[in-house]
């Protein structure tokens, strides 16, 4: 690998580009479901090939292959900088990158046990308990299980002298259970939906999750919610769980504070942002409990945003996003910031695969904990607890929302007194986030993965971190989902 | 290597395992797209890549690996990979054997001049379309995306089709101070695609939607245009599944054969529409049968795979994914049949309505009433008294497709339309009446 991005830079540098930078990666995936008693999805998959990005003629060019000849490199290096020369055609003016020293580095993430170490059938008998678990009410129509592990190795080279290589290891575990009857699909699903809880670990992820010690609560709740009574409408106090936070903190936080976003380069797709440049340091984002950081180092947790070196060859940092609910900071590239006059890139540069262009991407955007027990969290006279996304939506400024939830409960007195079926709730981000009035403390803190978030055309999709813990919201939006 | 040299090693290194049952999809592309915003191109890129996947039967087990390496060694190491993951998976005693040799028909959808587009063709097109842009005073972000690929798919027991296509797509944003307009083409043959029309087009909607009105969240008539027909009207096509039927997570489950939809609702799936792109067969060899998914508001065919087929005792649609997977099938050449009107009279004949020109980050709030939010996007208006007014601040809907489908009042043409939200379709634009805005954004 290192010989090939070596090989692949040296072609590019004799090129005469201003500058070069080059990823060599190898990717090996695994995956395996159940579904009603059967092994559903059993499969492996590996990548590797090389991805050249070069700046020459003050343009971009990028240039991708999986011939690792000395020709097939050579020609995809040419292609990059035709691609670079073409751009001339609609230039404004030329790229500038803020200045970052070279780096060399070997980097492994921790990883206790390696899950490609563990059999496929053990993988298999795991999810099977789980599935006969799920499956012992017959009203359960649907058992869905699956693991997934991930060995990335990247090797990046670049022409400042950089010579960076990095292994990561990441695992997803999870399992929902769907109850179709009387003309109703309810679904609850553990840890999380879609697919459960991500990590930056190695199989020691699935033993913490206790799988099977979950399914009788989950197949338990997915029936129970045919009877619960439909979300009210209207306005109330809300509580939501950790893992939805950390989706609310994706959509309303992660991807306003994208500085490509601010700037324009997603405009055709995946939008622009409120947080418009003059809004820094002057917005209050939130209440003043409210703090928020962008942190890809190990010290922040084994998130799916966790790394040592962003893939323009920056260190991994922590910065200041929210702080006592001030708006302090955006994501970064090298490029952004040398246009917002910032001195250095904050290192949230991530490209999925070799095969595609680094963009700004969250690395773990998350809620610190704050300093309230779970009861005190709960500590309200009338409201509503919502727990497991089920869907999602935000404008393409990142002003409006709207999230739906698996479940949700009436909170009486600080307790939960009444299921409700179908809870949503809908609003501004910031006067959501300015409505936060109790977060729960570290004990209840968890850094949850986001592994399927889209961004760029072509359309890449990276794991993201968020952590959070349980937190109050007042006067909320809710119900409107199922408005008249 | 050619495909079918490569196939050649995959069923040698099985035998050599004593495996007989074998599957390859061996797949190549060389994709290129130059991005632009600001008026500027921003990012500009091109990747080659090939894949090959292989499946294994062995003894009523099933499993695949994959690779993008395809020398000698690579080849063997995949298919040892899948027939040991297969011998380590559990026995399904539905599994069928491999599918027998048929025939497809051909679809004629690769064009040299997308094939040889290069990157300064990009682009000098897109430096022409930022003209237009620019010309309005106004900004342009975008893309102008060139590619062509190859699919093959070959079993042990002599299945061998193959397909390979081009495709183009311009899309661009317009933006002025305090409104936008978009507009997206795709087509198999570059020629089609007029990217300075299209440029043209999302000028005059950002022009037009200038200072928006902020309307109150309600119940109004919509005209939909094809994009946000496709974008919404999409998402229900993976229901159209007998696997999705079976498992209790589709919102035809008690409703086939039922009439659900207005008398004006007709949908096929086509592989064959000359408008739709892909191949004529599926994911595991079978030809590609056209089904009438909706006739006249009933619900009729839906989509089976080999396997969903075999548990039903009816005959395979053609529409299964490769093998193994959960999910099973789902159409995948949506063609809606439209209908007499044009956009132009829908607005001439709506007292007052919304015109939608694009819909955006659409998500599933129920699942059997098939009820989806979203947001209106760039080019969002008031029309009253047969015109267009003013633009209009954008909204929140929240909106069974049941209802909607119930309430169209006119269709227009059809036209090959392309969004964000899923797959491109054959669709026209739509009058809905009664259509649920539920809140309104800042902007």
């Amino acid at each position: 690998m290192k010989d090939v991005a070596l090989l692949a830079l040296e072609h590019a540098a004799i090129r005469g580009v201003e500058y070069a930078d080059v990823r060599a990666v190898e990717t090996r995936e695994r995956e395996v479901t159940t579904k009603n008693g059967k092994a559903g999805h059993v499969s492996s998959s590996e990548s590797v090939g090389v991805g050249i990005r070069v700046l020459a003629h003050g343009c971009w060019g990028f240039a991708a292959t999986d011939d690792l000849s000395r020709d097939g490199i050579a020609r995809a290096a040419s292609l990059a900088v035709e691609i670079a020369r073409a751009g001339t055609a609609a230039k404004k003016q030329d790229v500038a990158l803020a200045p970052e020293e070279a780096h060399e580095a070997v980097w492994v993430s921790p990883c206790r046990i390696d899950p490609f170490s563990i059999s496929v059938e053990r993988n298999l008998g795991e999810l099977l308990a789980v599935d006969a678990e799920l499956r012992r009410d017959p009203a359960i129509t649907l058992a869905e299980a699956s693991m997934t592990f991930t060995r990335e190795r990247q090797v990046f080279a670049s022409t400042i002298g950089s010579l960076i290589d990095q292994t990561r290891v990441t695992s997803g575990a999870g399992f929902a259970a769907t109850c179709y009857k009387n003309d109703d699909i309810q679904k609850r699903s553990y840890p999380n939906s879609f697919g459960g809880q991500y990590q930056l670990k190695g199989y020691e992820l699935v033993e913490e999750l206790d799988l099977r010690a979950h399914a009788p609560r989950i197949a338990e709740e997915a029936i129970a919610l045919h009877a619960a009574d439909q979300c009210p409408e209207g306005e109330f106090d809300l509580i939501l769980d950790s893992s939805q936070l950390g989706l609310q903190i994706h959509e309303s936080i992660g991807h306003p504070i994208e500085l490509d976003r601010v700037l324009g380069s997603e405009a055709n797709y995946a939008g622009m942002s409120f947080l418009t440049l003059d809004q820094l340091h002057r917005l209050r984002y939130g209440s003043e409990m409210v703090n928020v950081v962008c942190d890809a180092r190990l010290e922040h947790g084994p998130g799916l945003g966790t790394f040592a070196f962003d893939d323009e060859g920056v260190p991994a940092q922590s910065n200041d996003i929210i702080r006592g609910g001030r708006f302090t900071g955006y994501m970064t590239s090298r490029e952004t910031a040398a246009a917002v006059g910032e001195r250095r890139s904050n290192g949230c540069m991530r490209a999925d695969g070799w095969a595609r262009l680094p963009l700004i991407r969250m690395t773990n955007v998350s809620l610190l904990p704050g300093g309230q027990s779970l009861d005190e969290v709960f500590g309200m006279d009338d409201g509503i607890y919502m727990e497991t996304n089920r869907s999602w939506s935000i404008d393409d400024k990142r002003y409006n929302f709207q999230f739906g939830c698996e479940i949700g409960w009436e909170v009486r007195g600080g307790k939960r007194v009444r299921m409700l079926k179908n809870p949503s709730y809908s609003g501004i981000s910031t006067e959501f986030w300015n409505a936060c009035c109790a977060i729960a403390g570290r004990e209840h803190w968890t850094l949850w993965g986001v592994p399927n978030c889209g961004k760029g055309q072509p359309e890449q999709v990276m794991g993201t971190g968020h952590g959070a813990s349980p937190a109050r919201f007042r006067k909320i939006k809710i119900g409107s989902a199922y408005g008249g | 290597m050619a495909a079918d040299a490569i196939f050649e090693q995959v069923v040698d290194a099985a035998r050599a395992l004593g495996v007989t049952e074998i599957e390859a999809i061996e797949t190549s592309h060389h994709e290129a797209l130059t991005r632009f915003a600001n008026n500027a191109i921003h990012q500009n890129v091109a990747e080659r890549a090939s894949h090959l996947s292989v499946r294994a039967l062995v003894e009523g087990r099933t499993a695949r690996a994959s690779t993008n390496r395809l020398d000698r060694e690579a080849i063997r190491d995949v298919v040892a990979q899948a027939v040991a993951l297969a011998r380590a998976s559990e026995a399904d005693a539905d599994l069928l054997p491999l599918p027998s040799p048929a025939s497809y028909p051909t679809a004629a959808r690769w064009f040299d001049s997308t094939a040889r587009s290069t990157p300064a063709g990009r682009a000098q097109a897109i430096a022409e379309a930022l003209r237009v842009v620019e010309e309005a005073g106004q900004t342009a972000a975008g893309i102008y995306s060139t590619g062509e690929a190859s699919f093959s798919l070959f079993n042990s027991r002599g299945v061998a089709a193959h397909h390979r296509e081009t495709m183009a797509r311009f899309s661009i944003t317009a933006m002025a101070a305090d409104s936008s307009g978009w507009a997206k083409a795709s087509a198999c043959d570059l020629g089609d695609l007029d990217p300075v029309a299209l440029a043209r087009s999302a000028a005059r909607k950002a022009t037009l939607s200038h200072a928006p009105r902020e309307l109150p969240p309600g119940r109004y008539t919509v005209i939909l245009e094809p994009a946000a027909v496709l974008d919404l009207v999409g998402q229900m096509f993976g229901d159209f599944s007998a696997t999705a039927i079976r498992d209790g997570r589709s919102f035809l489950n008690d409703r086939i054969g039922k009439k659900i939809f207005g008398d004006n609702i007709t949908i096929h799936d086509d592989a064959l529409d000359a408008l739709q792109a892909g191949a004529a067969f599926d994911g595991e060899g079978a030809p590609r049968r056209r089904l009438t998914l909706v006739e006249s508001g009933v619900v009729r065919d839906i989509a089976y795979s080999r396997a969903a087929a075999a548990l039903a005792g009816v005959e395979p649609t053609g529409h299964g994914f490769p093998l193994p997977n959960e999910f099973g099938e789902a159409p995948v050449n949506i063609v809606i049949a439209g209908g007499e009107s044009t956009v132009e009279r829908m607005v001439a004949s709506a007292e007052r309505a919304i015109l939608v020109t694009r819909l955006w980050y659409i998500r599933e709030v129920d699942p059997y009433e098939k009820i989806f939010t979203g947001m209106t996007r760039d080019g969002t208006f008031l029309v009253e008294d047969g015109a267009v007014t003013a633009g209009v601040r954008n909204f929140r809907f929240n909106q069974g497709l049941m209802e909607m489908l119930s309430n169209v009042e006119a269709l227009s043409a059809t036209v090959r339309a392309s969004g964000e939200e899923t797959f491109d379709m054959v669709a026209p634009a739509m009058l809905v009446r009664d259509f649920r805005f539920s809140e309104v954004t800042r902007f």
